[in-house]
């Protein structure tokens, strides 16, 4: 508890105006925790520390934390991050984005920092639904999930982000649950650390939609589902395709050496 | 110190103001006939100190200009109709967020892809309303190689003044000619920055009006921690739908260049005193406009030009003066009058407005000026 209290008032905003906007049961809390206790334990300043978010549920974290924060259009934050990054080096640059957010409207741009390998630390709130709208399917809204905007089962195949990001070219690539909590804060940490750009998936739940069509109606039921399918990639890698079917493979997927564009940019000056 | 007089392309001379006025970020994407702005910056930035990007696209790279910007870095972008439709995201959040950058659109013909190579005026209003909601705008229209130069300094300095984006509308003509230009030196040129904090951290309230109607702006990383956000926000940055923080909110952002009107009349004139009928021109009908009046003079026309410098906020001080003081006006642009309409619009009867529009990617030439002055005249 005393350490709880450590971190709201350390890093809460005292100005803002609570209750934060999610739901009771929702994912992206447990989130925003884990990275404040990560940064917390690694000692960055706050003032050195810029956090960028995206629209949607997720979109809302950077408000309540006591950083330099910046709330921007829908899947471009990854754009913005690089500027502030290139601009001001020193920084330590974290961008906060959704599913939707991410790899649908902002697809492209989380490709192009993976390539450029821009020294960027960034989380994707999986939760499979947009939440904000009013439950749509997304990039990752499993096949033949009834949603609000698929109410005949969805026709489209989902995604795998961490996949994408790893052909991309990220240096770390990640995945965990906001169940597996010790796990998250260790990507977090290493996501923080990493030379180069980063990206961890954090699988989150939205009990409000996404687990209406999985047929589970409670948070706790939700994070079951996540306790009950995660396999570590070092025991993944030991099965094959079929087996893994359903499951949410976590762990470290891609730690690599890669210049960054920082570091390339440096040689031009 | 003899002044150094060089040939330069019009795109050459936007980045040599761009680099006086203090610009150290560019971030842009490939697009014909802006592409020389873009090449150009990625061999001199580095030079300079400064930081050149391409980015995936004109989204991401209005992105990356405005996150610099924050960051504290003087940031701009060019671009021609196509990619200046994509910004038009960006330019709507610098507008709420209160982010200084500036946006180069060399305007060719459109819609669409319209004719990548040729010349158009036709993104004069897409500048003025092409992001959604109301929010203000200022954009300037450069007619010659060094206006495109002096233009671009001063958008620098009315973005970092007034804490928003500013659009410089060259066309394709301007952007590709290439004139003589007698550079300005570094002192010869008033280069101004974005107000800063003179408060300690803890006292500043980002978005609060000093009665400036512009808040200081402090970078990021330099221990003023705040919220930045297009949604509607109070004082502090946070998210708001009080009615009575909403529209204060966005008539500050409309009043803090409204508030200097006067100031911002940026217009040439020539042979207007005694003009019967005045023609109103920007950008590069105006070479064609000045030629058309000079040889209507030498056959005892009575005519006169006003060449607009600034094309948002719409100078109806001025262009009222000009429709009280004339029997008609002209207005050649190469669209379907975008201009005409605003000047219609304040004109409110007082003379006759006459059009002359060219939309197939070829200039008004002088003789077409020059007709239609015949034509009309009184």
């Amino acid at each position: 508890m005393k350490e709880t209290a450590h971190l709201v008032h350390e890093y809460l905003r005292s100005s803002k105006k609570f209750p934060h906007i999610w739901c009771a049961g929702c994912g992206i809390g447990i989130f925003m925790q884990a990275l404040i206790r990560v940064i917390d334990q690694i000692g960055y300043s706050k003032d050195d520390i810029v956090l960028v978010s995206g629209i949607g549920c997720s979109g809302r974290l950077p408000v309540y934390v006591d950083f330099n924060t910046l709330h921007t259009t829908h899947g471009r934050a990854l754009t913005f991050a690089t500027g502030i990054k290139l601009a001001k080096p020193r920084l330590k640059v974290i961008t906060i984005m959704g599913d939707g957010d991410a790899i649908a409207i902002g697809g492209n741009h989380l490709i192009h920092a993976a390539r450029r390998n821009v020294e960027v630390a960034s989380f994707v709130i999986n939760n499979n639904v947009y939440g904000m709208t009013g439950g749509q399917c997304s990039p990752t809204t499993p096949y033949k999930a009834k949603t609000t905007s698929s109410p005949y089962g969805n026709l489209e195949p989902d995604f795998d982000i961490c996949r994408v990001v790893e052909a991309a070219g990220a240096a770390f690539v990640a995945r965990s649950t906001v169940y597996h909590t010790r796990l998250l804060d260790q990507l977090i940490g290493k996501a923080l650390k990493k030379k180069g750009f980063a990206m961890v998936e954090v699988v989150s739940q939205c009990v409000t939609y996404s687990g209406r069509w999985l047929g589970l109606d409670s948070p706790v039921e939700m994070m079951k589902w996540q306790k009950n399918n995660a396999i570590r990639v070092e025991k993944a890698r030991e099965l094959g395709e079929t087996a893994l079917k359903g499951k949410i493979v976590t762990g470290v997927l891609v730690d690599r050496e890669r210049p960054s564009y920082c570091e390339e940019y440096g040689k031009l000056l | 110190m003899t002044q150094q007089k060089v040939l330069l392309q019009g795109n050459e001379a936007c980045v040599k103001g761009a680099l006086l006025a203090g610009c150290r970020f560019y971030a842009g994407y490939p697009i014909t006939p802006a592409t020389e702005i873009m090449e150009i910056m990625a061999r001199e930035l580095p030079k300079a100190g400064g930081v050149f990007i391409q980015m995936e696209d004109e989204i991401a790279s209005l992105g990356a200009v405005i996150g610099a910007s924050l960051a504290g870095a003087k940031s701009m972008t060019a671009t021609s109709g196509p990619g200046f439709s994509l910004m038009q995201e960006h330019i709507g959040f610098a507008c709420m967020a209160e982010v200084p950058c500036v946006i180069v659109d060399v305007m060719r013909a459109g819609p669409s892809t319209g004719l990548p190579t040729q010349p158009s005026q036709g993104d004069v209003m897409q500048a003025r309303w092409g992001a959604h909601g109301d929010h203000p705008i200022i954009a300037l229209a450069p007619s010659s190689v060094y206006e495109f130069l002096e233009l671009t300094v001063q958008a620098f300095n009315l973005s970092e003044r007034y804490r928003t984006p500013v659009i410089v509308l060259a066309d394709e003509v301007v952007a590709h000619m290439r004139e003589g230009v007698v550079l300005p030196a570094k002192g010869d040129i008033e280069v101004e920055e974005r107000p800063q904090p003179t408060v300690p951290p803890e006292w500043y309230i980002p978005y609060d009006d000093p009665g400036t109607g512009v808040p200081p702006m402090s970078p990021f990383g330099d221990g003023y921690r705040y919220h930045v956000t297009g949604l509607y926000h109070d004082v502090r940055g946070y998210p708001t739908t009080r009615k009575d923080e909403v529209e204060p909110l966005i008539r500050r952002l409309f009043s803090k260049i409204s508030k200097d009107f006067d100031r911002l009349q940026w217009f040439d004139s020539f042979y207007a005193e005694d003009a019967q009928i005045t023609i109103i021109t920007y950008g590069c009908v105006t070479r064609a406009a000045l030629r058309a009046v000079k040889e209507a003079r030498g056959k005892g026309l009575k005519v006169g030009l006003i060449k607009l410098k600034l094309l948002w906020p719409f100078m109806r001080h001025t262009i009222t003066e000009i429709l009280e003081n004339s029997q008609k006006v002209l207005v050649p642009e190469m669209n379907r009058g975008q201009i005409s309409r605003e000047v219609k619009r304040v004109n409110q009867g007082r003379c006759e407005v006459v059009t002359l529009n060219k939309m197939d990617g070829t200039l008004i030439t002088p003789l077409e000026i020059l007709k239609k002055l015949e034509e009309v005249h009184p």
